[in-house]
Formats: C-alpha cells, structure tokens, sequence
C-alpha cells in the first residue's frame, strides 16, 4: 500500500500551551486511520496542520505523491438568511454534472435531499451531504473530522458502516477523527491515541487491551468497547501487553 | 421637464443600490453589519485626509477604509478583545478623530449634515464617474469571485482545502466593501451607508431560492427604494438620503409579512 502522507513528528504550541508534541502519523491508500483522544487532545489541531491549514513549530507534513483530498468539516452551521440547496452546494465543490451529484448521493443515501435547502437537513442528512461534497472530488485521501456529530446512535453506525464500504469500494485513504471509543472501532484498520503525544497506536483490538488506551479512558468506556470490537484472537492479533514482538509503536505505555 | 440635479440624483441613487445590493447580500450571510459599520463611520476620517493633503475626497475615503480594514483584522487576529468590542471601538475612535481633525482645518466651510447624511440632491457629475467607475469595479469582482465568495461565506477552511485562495478573497471583499462605501457617501451619508448594504437584501431574502436570485433582488430592492425615497423627497421636502431609507425599511417591513421560502 503506498502512503499518501505522512506526518514527521509534528509539534505546535498555541500561546505557551503545547497542544502537538512529537506527532507522527501516516495514513496508507486503502487504509483507515482513526485518531482518537478526549477533548482537547489536539485531534483537529492535528488535522488541520496535516491538510496545510495550520503550519507546525516543528515537524513536517510529507506527501510522496500528489493527492487529492476530500474534507469534511467538523461543523457546518450556515445561517438561515443564505438561501442555498444541497445541490448548490455540492456544485460549490466544482463542476459536477448532475448524475455526478446524484450518483454520489445515492453512494451516501442522501439523494432524496437533493432539491432541499441545506438549513432543512438533519444532523445526519447533513453529515451526508458534506461526505458526498468531498467524494465527488473523486479524492484520494479523505480527512473525516468527527463525522458522526450530530447524529443519533443507529445514524452513527450507519455512517461509520459506509465510510468502511467508501473505502472498500473506492481504494482511497481515510483519516478520520472520533472521541467516539466503541461504534469507530469496527470501522477502522489503525487507531492513534492521541493525547498532546501520541500515547499508542495499533489496531483497534491491540489499542483497546493498551494501558495507556485504558487509562486516557475510564475502564467502563473500555468495557463497552470490547462488547464492539472483535473477538477473534488469531495469531496476528496477539495482545499487546506482554508481547513485545508486534509490530505496533507504543510510547509512553 | 425633470431637473438636472434630479437625473443626477436618480442616477447616483441608482448605480450605488445596484452594487450596495449584491455586495451586501455577503454583508448580511457573513454577518459583516457591524464591520460595514465601522468602515463608514471612518470614512469621515477620509474626508479629513482628503481636505488635509488636498487629494480627492473620495480617494481619501478608501485609504482611511482600507487602513482600518487591515487594523481590525490585525487587532481580531490577537483576539485580546471580542470582535464587535475592537468594532466599536473603531467606529467611534474614527468617527471623532475626524470631526477633531476637520475643526483644525481653517477657513474650510464645511456641511457637515451633507457628509453624516448625505446630500443626494447635490450629485456632480464627477460623483457619477466615481459611482458608476467603482461600481462596475466592484460588479466585475462579485461576478468574478462569486463562486469563491460563496465558499468562504459556507466554510472557510473547506474552501481552502478545496483550493480557494481564501485570504485573497476575503481581503478583496473587504476592499469592495471599503469602495462601495466611499462613493456611497454622497448618496445616503457616513451614518446611513451601511443601510443601502442590509436591508435591500435582508428585504429580498423573503423572494429568493438562490443566492443568485437574492443578489439580483437586492439590486432592485435597493433601486426601488432610491426612486420611492427621492419621489418623497421632491413632493413632501424631506431629506432625500434618510428618505431613501425610510422606503427601503417600509419594504422590508412589508417583506416580513411574506413567509419566508425554503
């Protein structure tokens, strides 16, 4: 798999607070990334030093290759008094036909949305929306902040079920953010615990038994995510604890 | 027969509301109210420059705008104090360092209502080539930049990572912001600018399905308020610029019966 960046130990202080300390990071076509953290771990600070819209103290942001990227923002709260369709926005993205706009809003599950206003959606209809916007950038890359904000727990499932069958079916990379700990698990082939530092990172079954993982979280939300994650413990998936041979980083652990 | 200082007025009225109106629909959706503002009441500040180091008034006026423009976004960028604080700080620091610096000026008679209110009756020809000169200026950077207009007014951030130059874009906005208020001056006065800016597109809100439509509205809006509140003006005596206003509140009062679409 090629890597589509790759963050080199990235660090960034805001006013003497340091919010990125040493953060490396990379994401590989195909490959789902998931950056998880409590609130203020510095995840959409991390984000947006990686898309260029902020620039690091320290560290650099490689990319081999050129890459399309497809954003999806954290929030978007568009005031009443602008009177725009969810088809006019997606055409704001660039010159989509529209069976393009159609045929991504029918990937999202979002296309009986096409005619209406954007203030009208849900939190999910909406969520959608901004999906298909950077989908139709056929991008390579696809950066997530919080996708499943605003949406309620079945929508969460659904939303993380598609970007998992996105990524399947579209071979591009995911980078995405979540201080959800369970329903993301599922949907995700490497997680990185951020917190300032980055306190461990490996597949979701590795993270979710790490000590570091378990004491940034309280042990209940470590509890209910087992109850998602996979059981199965084949001979690639040792635990990691004790088994120092995985090919999983883990510092400050 | 129609007075000339009456073509004139109708004229002027008319070139400022067809680009107050369209430049000012990214007033309202950026809630930029307060900043448009700030802008007009510095602009007696350009006045004062203008008579200070004989240069032209209006020339005077967008310097002053452009330099507090630049000032606030440094002064919003230390975030040491909230935006609508540095605003109105601004506004009014501006506002009397020019009425100070205008009572220097000796030997100068100067009419200052015509300046706070406007003084739509007395439009030069050299007013309109400045109003219909700027305006097509700024007719040509809304047509130019509307689709990257519209992206920052949605999501700043997304439209940078989408490739829109978004620091250019929001400093030409300010510009045409800036000019428009300098050659709208004449027309509806320092105190009521920023009035030709809201309320002719907060008006078309009621009608529009598109942001397109709205602009277009606004223009008209704006156009029909210059034309009713100069009618007022020459049959009733009252002062053309507040009159302009009047009309166009009156519309926007009768477009809030109207509910609003989508």
């Amino acid at each position: 798999m090629s890597t589509l960046v790759q963050a080199r130990h990235l660090s960034l202080s805001f006013q003497q607070r340091k919010v990125l300390q040493d953060v490396s990071l990379r994401v590989r076509r195909g490959e789902i990334v998931t950056l998880i953290g409590p609130n203020g771990a510095g995840k959409s600070t991390l984000v947006r030093v990686i898309l260029g819209l902020l620039a690091p103290d320290q560290g650099e942001v490689h990319w081999p290759e050129k890459v399309r990227v497809g954003y999806m923002p954290q929030r978007l709260s568009i005031d009443h008094v602008l009177p725009l369709t969810v088809a006019r926005f997606l055409r704001l993205g660039g010159q989509h036909s529209v069976p393009q706009m159609l045929t991504t809003l029918n990937e999202v599950g979002a296309e009986r949305v096409y005619h209406a206003a954007l203030q009208t959606l849900s939190g999910g209809e909406l969520q959608r929306v901004l999906l298909a916007r950077a989908l139709l950038r056929q991008p390579d890359l696809l950066v997530l902040d919080e996708p499943i904000q605003g949406v309620d727990i079945t929508g969460q499932y659904e939303l993380y079920e598609l970007i998992s069958k996105i990524r399947t079916q579209r071979q591009c990379g995911v980078l995405m953010v979540s201080h959800d700990l369970h329903l993301v698990m599922a949907a995700t082939d490497h997680v990185v615990c951020l917190n300032q530092h980055v306190c461990c990172e490996g597949s979701p079954d590795t993270i979710s038994q790490h000590p570091a993982y378990k004491r940034l979280f309280d042990s209940r939300a470590a509890q209910d995510l087992a109850v998602y994650s996979h059981h199965h413990q084949c001979s690639e998936h040792p635990l990691p604890p004790d088994s120092p041979n995985t090919e999983e980083v883990s510092r400050h652990g | 027969m129609v007075d000339d200082f009456l073509v004139r007025a109708i004229l002027g009225g008319i070139g400022v509301a067809l680009v107050a109106g369209p430049l000012g629909c990214f007033v309202v959706w950026r809630r930029m109210a307060y900043f448009g503002n700030t802008l007009s009441h510095s602009a007696l500040l350009g006045v004062a420059l203008g008579f200070l180091l004989n240069i032209n008034l209006t020339v005077g006026i967008v310097l002053v705008c452009l330099a507090i423009a630049l000032l606030l976004g440094i002064l919003q960028e230390q975030k040491r104090l909230a935006s609508d604080t540095v605003l109105g700080i601004l506004a009014h620091s501006t506002l009397s360092l020019g009425l100070v610096v205008l009572s220097f000026l000796e030997g100068l008679r100067l009419d200052l209502y015509s300046y706070l209110f406007g003084d739509l009756l007395a439009v030069t020809p050299v007013d309109l080539y400045w109003i219909y000169g700027g305006g097509f200026l700024v007719l040509l950077g809304l047509l130019k930049l509307w689709p990257a207009l519209l992206s920052i007014t949605i999501h700043e951030e997304l439209a940078q990572v989408e490739g829109v130059p978004v620091n250019v874009v929001r400093t030409v906005l300010m510009l045409m912001v800036a000019l428009v208020i300098a050659v709208a001056m004449k027309i509806v006065g320092i105190l009521l600018i920023t009035s030709m800016l809201i309320i002719p597109p907060a008006t078309a809100r009621s009608f529009a399905h598109t942001p397109e439509q709205m602009a277009f509205l606004s223009a008209l809006i704006g156009s029909l308020a210059v034309l009713g509140g100069l009618i007022m003006s020459y049959l009733a005596d009252t002062p053309a610029g507040p009159s302009v206003v009047v009309v166009a509140t009156v519309f926007f009062i009768m477009a809030l019966l109207v509910p609003v679409k989508q």
